[in-house]
């Protein structure tokens, strides 16, 4: 088994957390593990993207090629769309609604929204606000983590709440309990809507 | 006992040194080699056995401290991007033909596509070039296993190896299998070279050690052809064979889920393994050469007479002829069928990198362009770091960026010519970097330039390293001979703008070297050390 998931963002939102728990988590599953990121001038408000591949036998290319991404989830809903080639016929999409207008020609949030509205696989959310009702609003992340859990079948939502628990251990439990809890929050979204 | 970690290739490399007995890292910071260093910078290993881990200055005082440590007997790395590799040049020549005495493992990252760099150049030229030895990882394991077998290496043949990494492997990372800590290779004794005498390159030891060389490099193409890192592996299908060196094997494999049916020849150490290419060549008459990277291999293959080989690579265009590789380009030159895909999207717009809001380059930029105004004619030269972006949209306030160093010599050379205002925009990282040794030319011929330091207290855009100059720069312009009066500092905020201009328009009307230092923390490091 093999899934290949696009995380996108901008720079600065922090794509890379939710990759490490994945991260991690797969590698206590005794998952192969690929993990491509972007660092450097890309990180200064431009768009971001890593891509993941997680599979049970061994992963060649860094890179997922072209239609054949399992899923995008991504922290920024016109981020989603731009990786759209990636994605594989019956692959989803699950990303946050909120937009980062840090261009002067983002398109209207409308048609961006209509657009992903036409994709049959897809879980959208304002995972801010998901956040913020949870009482943690810098835990959005964890929320589009959780919503993503609820259709990513490769791992399972015990070991991914492990990996919050070893990502967010060093600062403090109760960070760790607010990242959980946001990881719940999303996670019953995506159930309940999927 | 074996355990697993996931790593990115850069961190591979940087454990697979300490794991090797590794005394020092030599490095300054560039993406996408950065991580080298810092991963060693903050290993447990490096205090408890006091590895050097301070970023130098620049590439060039890096290869040089390394070679005095190899020189001692000790095992170094020195880590760039691979346009480091032009500004260490003299000293990494000079080191293949001065030797290694210590092991010495040079590691280069190349950044095909340009993510953030400004050319395409591929670091396996340099091993041809100087004589050296290249290892080119396809794997985060691989890079961690090499390193020790290139420190090995490096010691028992006496020569530098070069470690050849590209962006998609030092920024991705896999689970590696590594030795534990307490495992790793103790670090050497101090050891004087057996034969100091090859150590100066005086030209009657020099040429001496050259013809050495020459016959050395023969029997580093005997041992690549041995080495397990290159593999002829067997396939059915005669019609086409492939050679595939580095992260191209990746690539190739991708596409072919249930093994390869062709003849492959995995190439990951150099120089190129004569023998097994034509051991190839007698099986199969049309090969596609897959290199990350320039068509190093595909060109020589290619040759000037025919050789009765069709040879198929970027240079016929059935891969792209620039860029990096991906699956799906390598799928297209295997003549597999693209798979199904969604069509991109329309609704989507281009979302460049930007500076940071509330950055001190842009209000640096807002207060420049204020006054430039009033001089259509001047031209604003700059280098490299965050502060190029001022080039885009909104700002468009400086015209040129070509390496490390360049806007304070180029505005120099166009002052000369009669440009005027001539002004330089500079960072501080940069400027000690490669700016400094340009400032005292243009203060011996007395130029008629503006320099302006954006001193943000850091090197911001590898993400906030120790700037070698923090707190000296005044006292650096001062010694090289700037006149104290036209040293001037403002710091870069909207409430200072009539200040900020005022000191430009007066620095740009006084026809002489001025350094305008415009000085406020990097909102990053500011963040970091808030939270701190």
């Amino acid at each position: 088994m093999k899934q290949d998931i696009i995380l996108a963002g901008v720079g600065g939102q922090g794509i890379l957390s939710i990759a490490t728990v994945i991260g991690s988590a797969a590698l206590e599953q005794g998952l192969y593990i690929k993990q491509a990121e972007v660092h450097g001038m890309s990180q200064r408000g431009g768009d971001v993207q890593s891509h993941l591949r997680l599979s049970t036998s061994p992963i060649h290319s860094d890179l997922i090629p072209h239609g054949s991404a399992d899923f995008i989830i991504s922290l920024e809903p016109m981020e989603a769309l731009r990786y759209l080639p990636f994605l594989s016929e019956d692959g989803w999409i699950i990303t946050n609604t909120v937009p980062v207008r840090n261009i002067p020609n983002y398109p209207p949030i409308e048609d961006v929204l209509e657009e992903l509205g036409k994709l049959p696989r897809l879980i959208a959310l304002d995972v801010d606000a998901a956040a913020r009702e949870t009482g943690s609003a810098r835990s959005a992340n964890m929320v589009l983590l959780g919503a993503s859990a609820g259709v990513m079948s490769i791992l399972e939502p015990d070991k991914l709440r492990d990996g919050i628990v070893r990502i967010f251990s060093r600062k403090g439990d109760a960070v760790v309990a607010a990242n959980i809890k946001a990881f719940d929050a999303g996670l019953q979204f995506s159930l309940k809507n999927k | 006992m074996a355990q697993k970690q996931l790593l990115l290739g850069d961190e591979a490399v940087a454990l697979g040194a300490l794991h090797a007995g590794l005394s020092g890292v030599y490095a300054y910071p560039g993406t996408p080699s950065t991580e080298i260093t810092e991963f060693i910078q903050a290993h447990p290993l490096t205090a408890g056995r006091k590895v050097h881990c301070a970023w130098s200055v620049n590439e060039k005082t890096a290869m040089e401290a390394a070679l005095g440590m190899s020189f001692a007997g000790k095992r170094s790395i020195v880590c760039m991007k691979h346009v480091g590799m032009n500004v260490c040049a003299d000293p990494f020549m000079g080191s293949a033909t001065v030797g290694a005495n210590g092991g010495l493992v040079i590691v280069s990252c190349d950044d095909p596509s340009m993510h953030s760099s400004q050319n395409e150049q591929d670091s396996r030229f340099w091993g041809t070039f100087a004589l050296v030895p290249v290892f080119e990882p396809s794997s985060q394991q691989e890079a961690y296993d090499m390193m020790r077998i290139a420190f090995d290496y490096s010691e028992s043949r006496g020569i530098p190896v070069l470690m050849r990494l590209t962006t998609r492997l030092s920024h991705s990372r896999a689970a590696v299998e590594c030795i534990d800590d307490a495992d790793a290779v103790p670090q050497n004794e101090l050891k004087l070279p057996v034969n100091e005498r090859q150590w100066c390159t005086l030209p009657v030891c020099a040429r001496v050690r050259y013809s050495q060389l020459v016959k050395d490099y023969a029997l580093f193409e005997q041992d690549a052809v041995a080495s397990p890192f290159n593999r002829l592996e067997d396939g059915p299908d005669k019609s086409l064979g492939i050679i595939a060196c580095g992260l191209g094997y990746n690539y190739l494999m991708e596409n072919y889920p249930g093994g390869c049916p062709f003849p492959v020849l995995k190439i990951s150490r150099y120089p190129f393994p004569k023998e097994l290419i034509l051991r190839l060549s007698g099986m199969c008459k049309r090969i596609l050469v897959i290199e990350e990277g320039q068509p190093m291999l595909e060109e020589r293959m290619r040759g000037i007479f025919s050789s009765g080989v069709t040879v198929l690579g970027r240079l016929d265009g059935t891969l792209p002829r620039t860029g990096e590789l991906s699956p799906d380009c390598v799928r297209e030159a295997l003549g597999l069928p693209a798979l199904k895909q969604h069509p991109a999207s329309k609704v989507i717009a281009p979302r460049p990198p930007a500076l940071c809001q509330g950055c001190g380059h842009r209000d640096l930029f807002t207060a420049l362009n204020n006054v430039m105004k009033d001089y259509p004619q001047g031209r604003a030269f700059s280098d490299i770091g965050c502060y190029t972006l001022g080039w885009l949209p909104p700002f468009e306030a400086i015209q040129t960026c070509v390496e490390m160093g360049a806007s304070v010599t180029m505005a120099q050379g166009a002052a000369y010519s009669g440009l005027w205002p001539s002004v330089a925009v500079i960072g501080d990282s940069t400027f000690t970097h490669s700016g400094m040794t340009g400032l005292l030319d243009a203060v011996n011929e007395k130029a008629d330039v503006t320099i302006c330091i954006s001193d943000n207290l850091t090197t911001g855009m590898t993400g906030g390293q120790d700037s070698a100059g923090t707190g000296r720069l005044e006292a650096i312009c001062a010694a090289m001979g700037v006149d104290p009066a036209h040293i001037r500092t403002f710091e870069p905020l909207p409430k200072n703008y009539a200040e900020m201009e005022k000191v430009l328009r007066e620095e740009i009307e006084y026809h002489g070297v001025s350094v305008i230092i415009s000085r406020r923390e990097c909102l990053q490091t500011l963040k970091r050390h808030i939270k701190k």
